[in-house]
Parts: structure tokens; C-alpha cells; sequence
């Protein structure tokens, strides 16, 4: 899972660094598929009942699952999460990361930093002996003490021979509730903010947007609860400091 | 890619919530263990939050037969409270002593 892990690495920190105004999210399908031409496995999403690419591109007020499209062209100050997911000899990873396009207001920018701090925190929490309430509590805790709110309709989930595994993983919760983790579970943890309410609309079967127009964030990353405590499985294994 | 979850009242419950839902455990009040507490704060619904001696924190409801007899119970009172051993958060007041 860490080889494919890698490899959802490299795509992604390529892409982040690609994004700049005046690209459309299918240039940044279209690099994607060019980064995974020749290495091991393949993309986890296309095909995934039905989806029709290997990324997820989500502007703005999208949350996740946003289709990648040669007309959505990405402006100044806007915010992207691109989510990427692949399948090495059976095994999953699954990660993604909310970037910015050029310069964005700071109070978007804030935004970024409390969903991808509260990535941080939820890892933290992702060790044996702990339930999985204390890992949604450790997300909705800080998110709403900032005034944001998390979203219930999309969850983290297991992940291993299936892109989708047991358990699912909210991102609120009450500490000291759920199943209990335990060593070698692998989960992937995924945060997703809105700046304003946490309802979603459902724009069609894919893309998810904010209910009151307000901009979300989404981090994630594919993590492993290890004898030593969180592993992220999706960056290289000497890498520490923040998630992303 | 996140996996779709069907939205309930319930998951929309904003504030995190301090107090737990009413967890009755129904006619098994044989294996309760029973501790000395502290009412701390009386809260709504007949419950109470009790400090035990070893100074945890529980929420604890007034058995049927006290509130039969009303039993009034206040901060500062020292009380009887049977656990569940499932939930040891939770609890039954049981006595109140004078």
C-alpha cells in the first residue's frame, strides 16, 4: 500500500505545483495520467462505479468529486482540492490536497490551513487502543471552533484490497465512541470544511457542492496505526512535520 | 475519494454535544456496582452529574422508587449510584443519605 501510496505522492505534490491560473482541471487530468503512464498499478477513481477519471477536481464551493472538464478554466483566487487514488498489485492508496490558484484572500487561505491542521490532529489520534470517535471528535472539535463546519455526508473510510473498506470514518463524533482501532488497521482520513453551513447539494450522481455556495476544503491522506503510532502511507516514509 | 453517507438528524446535531442520549438499560439492575458520589449540578430530566470518590464524573438519573417517594436532591447532596458495567459513564442515584 506505501508503493502505491508513493506514487499518489508524486502525483499529487506535481499537481500542486502545476496549478496556476488559466489551467483547466482536464490539463490537471490530463498531467495526472501523463505521471502514472509507466509506473506500477493504476488509477484507483476511473471506472469506480462509473466515474470517468482518474482525479477529482473540486473548485470552490464543490467539495469532492468534482469532474475534471476542458471548460472549467481555474482563475485567480480560487481554491482547488484535487483527490487521487491508486491500485498497486491489489492494493489502494487514496489522498488528496486542496491547493490554491495564484494568490487567494487570507481568509481562504485560513480555511486551508484549519482543514489541513485538523488532518494533523485526526492523524495524531489514529493509534490503537483509541476509538474511532475520538478521531471525528478531534476533526469537528477544531473545525467549529473556528466557525467552519464539517461535512456528514462523505466519510473517511477503510482501505486495503478495496478502494472502500469497513470501518467508515466520519468526521465528527464524540470522543470515547465507536469501534475501537487496533494495530494494522489502515484508514484513509479525510476532513472535508465548509466555510459556512455543513449542508450539501448534490449537483448531479458526482459532484457534491456546499448548500449555501460557501467554499470547502478537503485534505486526506491514507494512514496505518502501527506499533509506533500513525503511519501515512501516501508521502515518503522519512518525511515528518505537517501532513501537508 | 470519500464514501457517501446517508444524512440523519441525528449527524446533523451541531454543537458537539456535552450530555449523551438517555440510555436506558432497561430491567438489568443486578450486576450495577454501587459507589458513594457527590451531586455536582442538577440537569434537566431528573438527571444529575455526580463526582464519585475516585473523582470521575458521571451522569446519573434517579431511580424510580426515589422519585416514588420524592426523594428531593440537590448540589452538594451525598449519594448512593449504581454503574452499569457497560457504561461507566452513566449511572442510577439510588440513596440519598442525611
Amino acid at each position: 500500500m506505501h508503493r502505491a501510496g508513493l506514487v499518489v505522492y508524486d502525483v499529487l505534490t506535481a499537481l500542486r505545483d502545476a496549478v496556476r491560473p488559466g489551467l483547466t482541471t482536464m490539463d490537471l487530468e490530463k498531467l495526472a495520467e501523463e505521471k502514472i503512464a509507466g509506473r506500477p498499478g493504476k488509477a484507483a477513481f476511473k471506472g469506480y462505479r462509473g466515474y470517468p477519471c482518474v482525479l477529482c477536481t473540486s473548485v470552490n464551493s464543490e467539495i469532492v468529486h468534482g469532474i475534471p472538464s476542458p471548460k472549467r478554466k481555474l482563475r485567480e483566487g480560487e481554491i482547488v482540492s484535487i483527490d487521487f487514488g491508486m491500485e498497486v498489485d491489489g492494493y489502494y492508496a487514496d489522498s488528496a490536497v486542496t491547493v490554491p490558484v495564484g494568490k487567494i484572500q487570507p481568509q481562504l487561505q485560513k480555511l486551508l490551513d484549519v482543514t489541513r491542521e485538523s488532518l494533523d490532529r485526526a492523524i495524531d489520534k489514529m493509534r490503537a487502543g483509541n476509538r474511532l470517535g475520538d478521531v471525528g471528535h478531534a476533526v469537528q472539535s477544531w473545525v467549529e471552533q473556528h466557525g467552519y463546519s464539517v461535512v456528514r455526508e462523505f466519510v473517511g473510510h477503510g482501505i486495503g484490497t478495496k478502494m472502500h473498506d469497513e470501518p467508515n470514518l466520519p468526521n465528527y463524533g464524540d470522543e470515547g465512541r465507536g469501534a475501537r482501532l487496533q494495530e494494522g488497521m489502515v484508514i484513509a482520513v479525510e476532513p472535508m470544511v465548509n466555510a459556512g453551513r455543513p449542508e450539501v447539494h448534490m449537483r448531479d450522481e458526482w459532484v457534491a457542492e456546499t448548500a449555501d455556495g460557501s467554499p470547502s476544503a478537503h485534505f486526506e491522506h491514507t494512514v496505518a496505526i502501527t506499533a509506533n503510532g500513525p503511519w501515512i502511507l501516501t508521502r515518503p516514509k522519512e518525511m515528518t512535520g505537517p501532513s501537508w | 475519494m470519500p464514501v457517501l453517507q446517508r444524512a440523519t438528524r441525528e449527524h446533523m446535531a451541531r454543537p458537539i454535544r456535552e450530555e449523551k442520549k438517555k440510555d436506558d438499560s432497561g430491567n438489568s439492575k443486578e450486576d450495577a456496582i454501587e459507589v458513594m458520589a457527590t451531586v455536582i449540578e442538577p440537569l434537566p430530566n431528573a438527571m444529575f452529574r455526580v463526582e464519585l470518590e475516585n473523582k470521575h464524573q458521571v451522569l446519573a438519573h434517579v431511580s424510580g422508587k426515589m422519585r416514588k417517594n420524592f426523594i428531593r436532591i440537590l448540589a452538594g447532596d451525598k449519594v448512593a449510584v449504581e454503574l452499569s458495567p457497560y457504561d461507566l459513564t452513566r449511572g442510577r442515584i439510588v440513596y440519598r443519605y442525611k
